[in-house]
This record gives C-alpha cells, structure tokens and sequence, in this order.
C-alpha cells in the first residue's frame, strides 16, 4: 500500500518533470528538468531491487552526462528563441499522438501483456548481490558484448578527435 | 571468494573480427608517424589486412563454429555476408586515397575507422545475441557517423554527419526498444533460446508485448537498410558524405543490415512468420517505388544512386519476404554483385569530380564517352547491371530474388517489382544517354586514373561480368549459406 503510494508520487514526478523538459522555454529550465527525470527513474531502479543501476543512473546520467549538457548550453550561449514551429506540425502530431495512446489503450485491454519472469527474484537477488550478479553475467553470458563495448568506446573517442579537433 | 568460471571463448568464431580490430589499432598508432603526403601507405596496410582477412573467412567455410557462450556463431552464412563486407571495403579504399588528397583531407583516421565499422558489420552477421547484434549495429554506426562527416571542411558533409548521427540515434531507440520488449516477453537474448520459448509458450499470436517488440525492431533493421517510409535520410547524406565514404556506406551497411534482419526474424522469431511477411510485404511494395519514382526526378547522379539503393533495398526485400531457399539465397547474391556495380558507379563519380567541383550533375556527364570511352564502357556496365539487363550480374540476382517470390506464392510481390525494375531502367539510361548522345561540354583534361582506382575498376567490372555469364560457382556458394 505504502511502496504504490510511494510509486505513484514517484511516478507523477518523473511525468510533469519529463514534460517540463520539452515545454521549457530555457534550455537550462530544460536540463535542470531533465536531472529530476533521471533521480525519479534512479528511485523506480532501488524500487526494483537493483541500487546498481540507481547508482549508475545517479553517477553517469545525472552527473557526467548532465554535465556535459550544461557545459554545452553555456558554450553556445543560446539567448534568443529560435522555435518557430508551425501549427501544422503542432496539430498533426498531436493527432497522431492521441491517435497512438488510444490504440495503446485499446490493445492493453485486450490482449495479454505478461513476459517470462527470469531468473532473478528478489530472494535470489538478497541472497547473492545485485551487483555480483551483474558482475557475474557480464564476464560470463556477457563476455563478448562486454568486449565490443570497448571498440565501440575506442571508435567514439576517434570519432571525437576527428570531427572537432582543429589541426588533426 | 568464489571464482567465476570461464566461459567456452573459441576465438576461431570471431577471427576475422579480431584480426581486423588489431589492424585497425595498430594503424591508429602508425598514423602518428606518417607524414600526411604519405597516408595512402596506411591504406595499403589496411588492404593487406582486409586480405589476410579475406583468408580466414575462406579457411572458415563449412566448419560452424560457435564461441561464447552461443554469443556468436560463424556459420556459412555469416561468412558470406562477411566475404560481402570484406570486398566493399577493399573496393572503397581503393578509391579514397585520390579522393581524400584531391579535396585535402587524406587523415590517416579514415582506414581505421573503415575497418572498424566493418567489424561491426561482420559482428552484426554472425551474432546470435541480440547484445552482440546490437553493440555490432552501433559500432558500425559510429563509424559510419564520422566517415560521412570526414571532410570537415565542407558544409555538405557537416551536414551529412550530423543529419546521420541525430536520425540514427533516434532509430536506435527503436531497435533498442524493441530488443528490451522481446527480453522482457521471452526472458533471454540468445535468439535461439528465444525461439524456443516462444514456442514452448506459444506466445505467438497471443502476446502484445511480444508483436510490439517484432515491428519495432522491424522499424530499427528498416532504418539501417534504407527501406521506405524511413529513407528519408538517404539522399541528404548519400549527397553530402565524401563519395567513396557513400560508396562503402551504400553496400556494407545494407548487407549488414539484411544478414542481421533476417537472422533474428528467422531464427528468433519463426512463429511469428504470417505476421512479419505482410509487414514486409508492405515495406517491399512501398521501398522499391518509392525509391524508383523519386529518382526519376533526380538530376544529381549521388541522388539517384542514394534513391536507387533505396529501390535495391526493396528488391532485395522480396527474397527476404518469399523466406525460401531461392529468395535467401537470391539475397546473398544480389547484396555481392550490388556491392561490385555500386561501388564500380561511384569510382567513376570520383574520377569525373574534381576539387571544389563535384561535377555530380547528369549534364556533366555530357560527351564522357567520347572523351574517355573505357571509362565511360565501365560506367555503362554498372549502370546496365543496376538496371538489371542482362548478361550483368544484376540481372540475375533479380531473376532469382523474384522466382524465390513466384515459388512462395507472392506472384503479385514479383510482378510490382519487375515493373519497378523496367521502371528504373530510364533513369540509368538517361545517364548514359548524356555520356553518348551528347556533344561534349567539357574537356576532362583534368581526369587521372590512379593505379588504385583502375585496380578497383577491374575489379568491380570483373565482379559484375564474370558472376553474370557464369552465375553457376556463386549460387551454389550463396546455397549453401542459406539459413534453413
């Protein structure tokens, strides 16, 4: 009863700030927006018995990557308001954004939506760790995908030096 | 302190990734000391990389090896499409040097990065995972990023990079949705493993979250393979990336795309077939006309291409629609001799660009054939087998993705797409109409063949010609690769 209230607090604001990050006229109303988003998912995470990923969502989005974000806002010094989007578009994609929830809404009520439960519960998560367990998968199940990451990490720091530094 | 238990690695399954990854990081070192006249020396290391590559997916041929863990399974399959992206890189490389040192921006980054998408590529057709589909898909697209903004200098290309990177990070998400929602329904990666359950289950038919996922990750693959109604980045950044950049990233990327689409779909998700095959019916009808008729408009020869490899992706589609061993083997085939006559036209728009000018205007081409007739003979060549005239090897890759639609029963599929391909031949012909018909404008004095490029001309022509006389050795090749 507690934890759904609790959810449903959560939840609420993790919506209205999500919606404040696309309507705020100011970028930085924007990003600041954008953090609370980050810290209410970061909550659904320990909800779900895996303070791994809340603390990953905390450090990495929250922290560097929002950082990042800010940093870039002020390089650019955006001052003026450059949105002028037409009616047109504001009218068609809100048509077809009702037309998507509804279908959504239609479908939820009439076929099943459940999935297989896994491996992990929470009794198997107390006892073993969740850290260890995501641990364990990445040098195991993981391992390959684990490794690509690397050349992908390698890839994006070429990919940087190449399109933006000055004399290459 | 408990141990964690090795997993069965068996390098064997990803030798031609792991030689070509090494490569690529030892030439990143090597730059550094390379003078910037001499960084064409960097692409023949990479060549001979490609190479000694090349060997090893020939020794692996028949013998299916799988490695950690059912992450990666080389079979002949991939190998194929492995032997696709292996070529397209050579052949792009070879035309980059003149290209890059014309337009001042020969860095030494270029063949690392080339190489390194193309790993993701060969990871993307051997991997069982969908982790290691996904991560494969995304080190290629980074890749493909910065090589479509590699001339930095020019708007065009700016543009190009950033136009690629913001849509293909928005499809991503797709992709990556859709992956979630199939975990999340079957509980596993391992697209085997999820075959299984799904049938144990049957879930087909009956869960949502299951069909969301599928027409999601459709939208993804889609995205990555240029099909109608999401090209619509096709042409700005075919236009605006670097020509021999286009080149690669019109043939690897779309095979790479194919041989992943249609290993997840097949193999992950057979019970679901009679869904996924009128979604692709769909997309095929729409891909190849939409793409022929916007390219009838088109008077930039980039354009067309890009809009023409939008209409080849269609094609293509059909075999992957009729789901047989004729049409899945069509698509093998077809994807190597696109790779050939692709590759092969955008040689030639190179060689008649020069610095400043890119001459990519069909009028430019006015008179070509009189001022350099070899040249203009290749041109026609890969045009005709664009088209699919015979004796090219374009014909005969349509003739067989077509019959695969006849022999599953999607007449109507292969009627819309015959047509579409008589359609297409104006557009190629207008080409040629300008190199033959017309008084030329233009002196082409400035035109120089490098070794290089008429290495990679001999080649391509010889890629069309030969398969297309001879079609026999590939197709029992391309056979034997099938998946079912």
């Amino acid at each position: 009863m507690l934890e759904s209230l609790f959810f449903l607090i959560v939840a609420a604001v993790a919506v209205l700030s999500g919606i404040l990050v696309i309507t705020c006229k100011n970028p930085i109303n924007s990003a600041l927006s954008l953090i609370l988003t980050f810290f209410c998912v970061a909550t659904f995470y320990v909800m779900l018995e895996a303070p791994f990923m809340a603390a990953v969502q905390v450090i990495v989005y929250a922290g560097a990557i929002m950082v990042l974000i800010v940093f870039v806002i002020m390089l650019l010094n955006i001052k003026t308001e450059t949105d002028k989007r037409t009616s047109h578009a504001v009218l068609i994609s809100s048509i077809i954004g009702l037309f998507v929830l509804f279908e959504t809404i239609y479908f939820l009520n009439r076929s099943s939506l459940t999935g297989s439960k896994g491996l992990m519960d929470s009794a198997m998560i107390k006892s073993v760790g969740h850290t260890e367990i995501i641990g364990k998968a990445l040098f195991t199940d993981f391992l390959l995908p684990f490794e690509i990451t690397s050349l992908l990490l390698l890839v994006a720091i070429v990919g940087a030096v190449v399109v933006s530094k000055r004399k290459i | 302190m408990e141990t964690i238990a090795m997993p069965a690695i068996n390098f064997a399954a990803i030798m031609p990734e792991t030689i070509l990854s090494v490569i690529a990081m030892a030439l990143l070192l090597i730059n550094v000391f390379v003078p910037s006249e001499q960084k064409a020396y960097l692409g023949y290391l990479s060549l001979i990389g490609i190479v000694v590559t090349f060997f090893t997916v020939i020794g692996g041929w028949g013998t299916p090896q799988e490695g950690f863990n059912g992450s990666v399974m080389q079979d002949n399959f991939a190998l194929f499409f492995k032997g696709i992206f292996l070529v397209s890189a050579a052949l792009s490389i070879l035309i980059s040097d003149q290209y890059m040192k014309r337009e001042e921006c020969n860095h030494g980054e270029l063949y690392p990065l080339i190489l390194l998408a193309t790993c993701g590529m060969m990871l993307m057709a051997s991997g069982t995972d969908l982790m290691t589909i996904f991560l494969g898909l995304e080190l290629l697209s980074v890749s493909l990023y910065v090589l479509a903004g590699f001339q930095r200098d020019s708007l065009k290309s700016n543009e190009a990079g950033l136009k690629y990177f913001l849509l293909g990070a928005f499809s991503t998400g797709f992709l990556l949705y859709g992956m979630a929602l199939i975990y999340g329904a079957t509980g596993t990666t391992r697209i085997a493993a999820i075959a299984s359950y799904v049938a144990q289950n049957s879930l087909a038919g009956s869960n949502l979250m299951l069909l969301i996922g599928m027409v999601l990750m459709a939208v993804g693959f889609s995205f990555k393979i240029a099909a109608a109604p999401f090209h619509m980045w096709t042409p700005d950044v075919y236009e605006g990336a670097p020509t021999p950049m286009t080149a690669f990233m019109s043939v690897g990327p779309k095979a790479a795309g194919f041989a992943a689409f249609v290993r997840v779909f097949v193999i992950a998700l057979p019970t679901l077939r009679a869904d996924w095959a009128d979604l692709l019916w769909v997309l095929a009808v729409l891909t190849m006309t939409v793409g022929n008729i916007t390219a009838l408009y088109q008077k930039n020869i980039k354009r067309m291409l890009a809009y023409s490899s939008i209409a080849h992706a269609g094609y293509v589609l059909v075999g992957f629609v009729a789901g047989n061993a004729v049409g899945t083997a069509g698509i093998m085939f077809y994807m190597l001799s696109y790779a050939f006559m692709n590759i092969g036209a955008f040689a030639i728009i190179v060689l008649v660009g020069k610095k400043g000018e890119p001459n990519n205007n069909v009028e430019d081409y006015a008179g070509f054939g009189f001022k350099h007739p070899l040249l203009a003979v290749c041109m026609s060549i890969f045009l005709f087998s664009l088209a699919g005239i015979p004796p090219a090897a374009g014909f005969i890759g349509k003739f067989y993705l077509f019959s695969g639609a006849i022999q599953a029963g999607y007449i109507w599929l292969a009627i819309i797409g015959v047509l579409n391909s008589a359609a297409s031949v104006y557009y190629y012909l207008r080409v040629m109409v300008f190199m033959y018909m017309k008084d030329p404008v233009e002196e082409f004095d400035w035109l120089k063949v490098s070794p290089a490029i008429a290495l990679c001309l001999i080649i391509a022509v010889a890629g069309v010609l030969i398969p297309g006389i001879v079609p026999g050795y590939l197709l029992e090749l391309a056979q034997k690769a099938v998946l079912l």
